[in-house]
């Protein structure tokens, strides 16, 4: 969400509150002057994450540069019993990492080194604030690459994918971040540290590495990741195509499938997310089209050439038009450009807008759009959508004003219906932006009070006080509870 | 509610260690089996297929046969290809988490588990992660039950994902010692070469190939070798997966079976016993008589550890020990799931 209204922006910093006046000076004896924040005009730039419309001050920020000093924080927070809330780039979407208040901010943002890349193991070592696209950069010159390809790559981190267990427009075939990543070194919050996974295939014991990926920060704080390396394709070519109805998309989609295809990409996008790319990046994509299907192969030049003629004669014989197959690499970007750039192009033509994350199944696409269209008319707010159609993500984008009285709440409340909406499909809440605060009161309709019991018992079995990143990914009974009231639990 | 998962449900509420099986296809494999006998092969069958949405759905007791029969009518496989060894579950399958052959290039199975239905030590059900691709709602415990040996809770239900059969296939074999071999699988696993298995054993090396018709066929032409022919590379890859060769099937005068996982490019290991090499060699099979304390420390000190597989004396454990902190945390999570030591009581480890 981009709307910009101060629920808790300005809350009370506790200056002389003489807990934090005895933390502070405790964290001051186990980190650099430089590495500690206090002030509130330095705090500032932690109150929120990728969901700016949540916010709220911490009692300090701590920036280490070494292990040690990561271990230093979560002792001295652990004995003094202070929530903590470890962060990457900060650019998750849903406030995964917005602070506790009286909380500290454990900022990952020192760690920043490419460890070792082991071109014949292919593997990367690194630390936890190298920034996704860094490590496909390091590892090009031998011919490989990281494969999860998340949106925000440029400046997302590794350690917050691994929070996240981010996806990106090639997951379908490359995996998640769960596929990728092989082994971790992570502090727990009492200051153990452990290594959890290895640079073998699998582990004794019960699988924790999936445990920890995808955890939001609520088990334990990454300080170093070891992930796969994937021999880059020799080429990738695209083929754009244009439908009457989402449909018959959807129906191209699933004939692919089908036919023994896994594409590299396969992505959607409806007519109004068309149009707003359209004028962003200017990529000549079909404006009267009802969706536009982007569909990719990769690999050797003879097998992009095998799989591009028979997506194309699917695509044809279910109803696609104006098919363009990119001719060239700066083509083919050019056709993703406006795929990837579609948050900001929608971001051009609202003031503020705010993304779901419902992940369906595919068949029941054309129910869920024109639901979602429905409710659209009843919120009178307007929503484009962008689809993983090779996965069954969806990202409706929903539009409001939050200057407008009302309005904010409305598109909470028109977001939260569509959440509902994919979970009553047999989806989830939430296929790879998390749930962190933004969605902790829909995981009572997708879980019932049994199964988050299981989940607070299994960050207990990490951090027994519920200090790591407390409040998020998981509701309390209170939540639930506020939250039935309204008469849409299951 | 089937009258099966209410019986199930009684049985877990009297308390009583149990002993949970499906085919019973790896009753080898673990520790003691202690509890009364728990079979689930009552509550099977398949409850959705989506061929185009990539995912079936099946009770725990289904025979991971019928799942590949129904997979194979739409031309699809679970790729992780996880043995049968006789008449495995679904259930059985997930619970022990074994991958075959394809393992090292597509995946394990618990990278294929999208779902599971769960019944935990006080009788609830419990459902976690879904019948969709990506879901990151809530923490993975459908993972975490992956691999588990039961130890968890009862899975009653299962998810996965599955893949379409490859368009092309071939079998190439090579005549090669094992630390030539080594090194031509893991520089060929940093290239886009089309692998999907290997096997390394006794000077040959046997390479499978996967994917599109015309990546297939650029590999034989630049790999070279000797190509197979299909029939003959098909009954050799399922005698693999089905641990039915020789090397595996010998009598158990050729000593106990041990698997050791291992980085790929960990270099032969000093050991006088015969050696399977499998997974790029991230998966070393040695047969014989061994020091364990020794063969742990070695596999340790490579980054990788040490299971005894099948046979041998499981008195000095079957699994390579983990650090107290490690083991803490699963005592834990144990202990959420299962409070009272109903299920699989030291199938995993003594503790747990």
């Amino acid at each position: 969400m981009t709307s910009q209204h101060d629920n808790s922006a300005d809350r009370e910093q506790d200056v002389g509150n003489p807990d934090r006046e005895a933390l502070l000076a405790e964290l001051a004896r186990v980190l650099p002057p430089a590495a500690l924040l206090s002030a509130t005009e330095d705090l500032k730039p932690y109150e929120c994450d990728g969901l700016t419309a949540y916010s709220a001050l911490p009692w300090a920020v701590a920036l280490p540069q070494n292990d040690e000093q990561v271990v230093a924080v979560l002792k001295v927070c652990h004995a003094r019993q202070v929530p903590v809330v470890a962060r990457g780039a900060g650019t998750g979407l849903s406030g995964g990492a917005t602070p506790v208040v009286q909380g500290v901010v454990l900022s990952l943002a020192r760690f920043m080194r490419i460890l070792e890349i082991d071109p014949l193991a292919r593997l990367a070592r690194v630390q936890p604030g190298v920034r996704n696209l860094a490590i496909s950069e390091a590892a090009a010159p031998y011919g490989l690459y990281y494969a999860p390809d998340p949106s925000s790559q440029i400046a997302c981190t590794i350690g917050g994918n691994v929070a996240e267990n981010s996806g990106g427009v090639h997951c379908l075939k490359y995996g998640l971040t769960v596929h990728n990543v092989v082994k971790l070194r992570v502090a727990l919050m009492n200051g153990e540290v452990m290594e959890i996974g290895s640079h073998a295939l699998d582990d004794p014991g019960y699988d924790l590495l999936a445990l920890m990926i995808g955890s939001e920060g609520m088990l334990g704080v990454v300080i170093e990741a070891s992930v796969k390396l994937t021999p880059k394709p020799r080429t990738a070519q695209v083929v754009m195509s244009s439908f009457d109805s989402v449909i018959e998309a959807g129906n191209a989609v699933a004939a692919i499938i089908a036919a023994g295809i896994i594409p590299a990409g396969l992505e959607m996008m409806d007519k109004l997310a068309t149009a707003a790319v359209e004028d962003f990046v200017h990529a000549g994509y079909d404006l009267t089209a009802a969706a536009i299907l982007l569909a990719e192969s990769d690999g050797t030049a003879e097998e992009v050439a095998e799989e591009i003629a028979a997506m194309s004669a699917l695509l044809e014989k279910n109803g696609a038009r104006n098919l363009r197959i990119s001719q060239s690499e700066a083509e083919r970007l050019k056709y993703w450009a406006g795929r990837k750039a579609a948050f900001p192009a929608v971001g051009r033509i609202t003031p503020d807008y705010m993304c779901m994350d419902g992940t369906i199944p595919r068949k029941h696409l054309s129910h869920v759009l024109t639901r979602i269209a429905e409710l659209s008319e009843e919120f009178h707010l307007r929503c484009a959508n962008v689809f993983h159609a090779g996965d069954g993500n969806l990202h409706p984008l929903i539009m409001f004003d939050a200057r407008n009285p009302g309005e904010t709440e409305r598109a909470i409340a028109f977001g939260a219906k569509i959440l509902e909406l994919s979970v009553d499909v047999g989806g989830t809440i939430t296929g790879e932006h998390g749930v962190g605060i933004e969605k902790v009161k829909q995981m009572c309709v997708q879980f019932s009070r049994e199964e988050l019991d299981k989940f607070h018992a299994v960050k207990a079995a990490f951090d027994p006080l519920t200090l790591l990143n407390p409040g998020k990914a998981v509701p309390y009974p209170r939540h639930c509870s506020e939250y039935r009231l309204t008469g849409s639990a299951r | 509610m089937s009258d099966q998962v209410e019986e199930f449900r009684s049985r877990i509420l009297e308390r009583k260690p149990l002993r949970l099986k499906g085919g019973g296809s790896k009753d080898f494999y673990g520790g003691p089996l202690q509890g009364e006998m728990l079979d689930t092969r009552s509550h099977s069958g398949i409850i959705g297929y989506e061929p185009t949405e990539l995912v079936i759905t099946a009770r725990a007791g289904t025979p991971l046969a019928e799942i590949e029969s129904a997979l194979a009518t739409r031309r699809q496989v679970l790729a992780c290809e996880p043995p049968h060894f006789g008449n495995a579950t679904i259930g059985g399958a997930v619970a022990a988490g074994l991958s075959g052959p394809r393992r090292a290039t597509v995946g394990s199975l618990r990278d294929f588990v999208l779902g599971v239905k769960l019944m935990d030590g006080e009788g609830r059900e419990l459902n976690f992660g879904g019948q969709v691709m990506k879901n990151v709602a809530g923490f993975d415990v459908s993972r975490l039950v992956t691999g588990s040996l039961g130890t968890l809770g009862l899975i009653l239900e299962v998810s996965l994902k599955v893949m379409p059969l490859p368009v092309a296939q071939a079998t190439l074999r090579f005549e090669m010692p094992q630390d030539k071999a080594l090194d031509a699988l893991n520089g060929w696993g940093g290239q886009p070469v089309p692998l999907a298995a290997s096997c390394w054993h006794d000077t040959v090396l046997t390479l499978r190939l996967a994917g599109a018709q015309a990546a297939v066929t650029a590999a034989c032409e630049r790999l070279g070798g000797e190509r197979i022919a299909e029939p003959e590379a098909a009954a050799f890859w399922a005698a693999l997966r089905e641990q039915t060769t020789p090397f595996f099937a010998g009598p158990d005068t050729h000593g106990p079976l041990w698997r050791l996982s291992l980085p790929s490019v960990t270099p032969p290991l000093d050991l006088p016993m015969p050696h399977l090499i499998e997974w790029g060699g991230a998966q070393r099979w040695l047969r014989g008589a061994v020091d364990a304390v020794q063969l742990r420390e070695t596999a340790a000190r490579a980054g990788g550890h040490a299971t005894l597989f099948r046979g041998g004396d499981k008195a000095g454990g079957v699994f390579s020990p983990l650090s107290p902190g490690l083991m803490e945390v699963h005592r834990r999570l144990k202990q959420s799931f299962d409070p009272y030591g109903v299920f699989n009581p030291g199938r995993l480890y003594p503790e747990l």
